[in-house]
Order: structure tokens, then sequence, then C-alpha cells
């Protein structure tokens, strides 16, 4: 007796025609889904982090302004912790974006161009948010080279 | 004959509600992301640039959009963390809604003590 053998369906025996997942594709959706599911997880950490240390704890709000941007970026630790904030929350969000502009806008022109629009403010968010925190100066100067009102430069 | 589907486990109930603010939230968050970058770049303009434009966020107006961001973003991390448990759990799906009252619960509790702190930290004295 030789039945048909019908195989499970994520077993990868099934003919290539019925494959859902084309070649070309890869696993990029699956990897999205995963990372948002794993970022989600490191952004709750990370932000409820940051809204304690910088509203919650002393002052609050009142307290925020240069002195204090520069008191947090003296420390490697905040540094790190602001970047991966900055890259998880920007890629988290732009993957979100993506999703909803694939769900609403049924153009294929649409689609292109506000993905397009997306991922330039993307990139120069993050650029621009990565560059600031690693060229921060405490005691930034003038074109004369004069200190900056404000800014906290050593005792000369 | 019925001129609205008639019950459905999702269409109109927790599961469908509980993704359009998913979705909300997020784009709002988003958006305060980018202007956030941005107002926190100043910094490389000049000390008085920075502490002028984040002035803005100390005024009382300022303070109730404050609370209504973090709304957002309690509502987004604790729904968040049901996505998670829903597609990871093995009964996840199973108790979906006890988890989404259960985050509306957690959510509430958070924001009325953030909203106390932060609330009379921003409108009093100074």
């Amino acid at each position: 007796m030789t039945a048909t053998q019908i195989q499970s369906p994520r077993s990868g025996k099934i003919s290539p025609q019925y494959r859902r997942s084309g070649a070309s594709r890869g696993n990029f959706e699956m990897a999205a889904w995963l990372f948002m599911r794993l970022s989600g997880v490191v952004l709750v950490v990370l932000i409820f982090g940051h809204l304690f240390v910088n509203l919650l704890v002393g002052e609050g709000i009142h307290a925020i302004d240069f002195g204090f941007v520069a008191g947090k970026w003296a420390d490697p630790f905040w540094q790190f912790w602001d970047l991966a904030m900055l890259w998880l929350a920007m890629l988290h969000g732009t993957n979100g974006v993506r999703t909803i502009i694939n769900d609403y806008a049924e153009k294929d022109s649409s689609r292109f161009w506000l993905k397009a629009v997306l991922y330039a403010a993307t990139a120069v968010i993050i650029i621009l948010g990565t560059l600031v925190i690693f060229t921060f100066n405490p005691c930034p100067l003038d074109v004369n080279g004069i200190p900056l009102p404000g800014g906290f430069c050593p005792a000369a | 004959m019925p001129t609205k589907p008639a019950g459905t486990l999702y269409r109109g109930r927790e599961g469908m509600w509980s993704w359009v603010g998913h979705r909300i939230t997020g784009v709002v968050i988003f958006f305060f992301l980018l202007v956030h970058v941005l107002d926190t770049s100043l910094v490389r303009v000049s000390p008085e640039a920075y502490t002028a434009v984040i002035g803005a966020y100390k005024n009382p107006l300022m303070a109730l959009g404050e609370t209504g961001l973090v709304a957002a973003i309690v509502f987004h991390a604790f729904n968040g963390l049901r996505i998670i448990a829903v597609d990871f759990w093995k009964k996840g799906a199973k108790y979906q809604r006890q988890m989404l009252w259960t985050v509306l619960a957690l959510w509430v509790v958070v924001m009325v003590g953030f909203s106390i702190r932060h609330l009379s930290l921003a409108l009093g004295g100074h």
C-alpha cells in the first residue's frame, strides 16, 4: 500500500512552487518580527530608567539644562545607555512605521516614497544623535577660541 | 439579517482595541523621538541654545503634554510585553484578555504615581 506522503508544512520537503517565502526575500520579515520583541524588552528598561532619572529624581525636569547633560555624558555608562536607547528606539520605531506604511499606502509609488522619506529621516537622526553623544564638549569655544557662556571649562 | 459581523473573537473587542492603541501610541512616540533627538542635539550648538529650547519643556502646558507622552509610552511598553507573552507563552493567547486588563490596571497605577510626582515638580515652586 503506497499512500501519498503528506509532508509537514514546515519540514521544507515541499515542492518549490508551494513555498511561501521566495529565496530572494530570505527571512527579513521574521528577523524584523523578532527584533521588535527583543528590542522592545530592552527599551522598556532603558526608557523607564531614562524617565526615572531625568524626571522623577531630585528637582525633576527643572534640573535639566546644559550642565545636566554634561554631567551625564561625563560618564561612559550614560553615554552607552543613551546610545543604545537611540539606536534601538529609532530602529524599533522605524520598523513600526514601515509596517504602518505597508498596511495603509495602497499604491506602489506611495509606499516607495513614504519609506524613502522614513529611511532618510531615520539615517539622519541616528547619525546626528550618535555624533552628538560622542563629540559632546562640556566646554565649547566660539570662533575666537573664547569659551561660550554656560559651558563647563577647567579653571585656566 | 445582521448588518454587522456578530460574535467574532477579534473585531471590536479587546484584541482589536489594544492593537489600535498600540499603533497610535507607537506613532506618537516615534514623532516625539525625532523631535527629542533634534532638541538634544542643540548641546552641540551652544549651552545657551540648549538651555533655552529645553526651557520650553518646563512650562505648565508642556507638563501636561509630557504626562500624555509618558502615558503613551507606559501603555506601549506594558502592552508590548503582553504581545510578547501572547507570542511566546504557551497560554498567552488564552489569557490575552486578562493580560490586557492587567496592562490597563498597571498603567493606571504607574500613571497616578508619575502624574503626582511630575506635575508637582513641574508646576510647583520655581
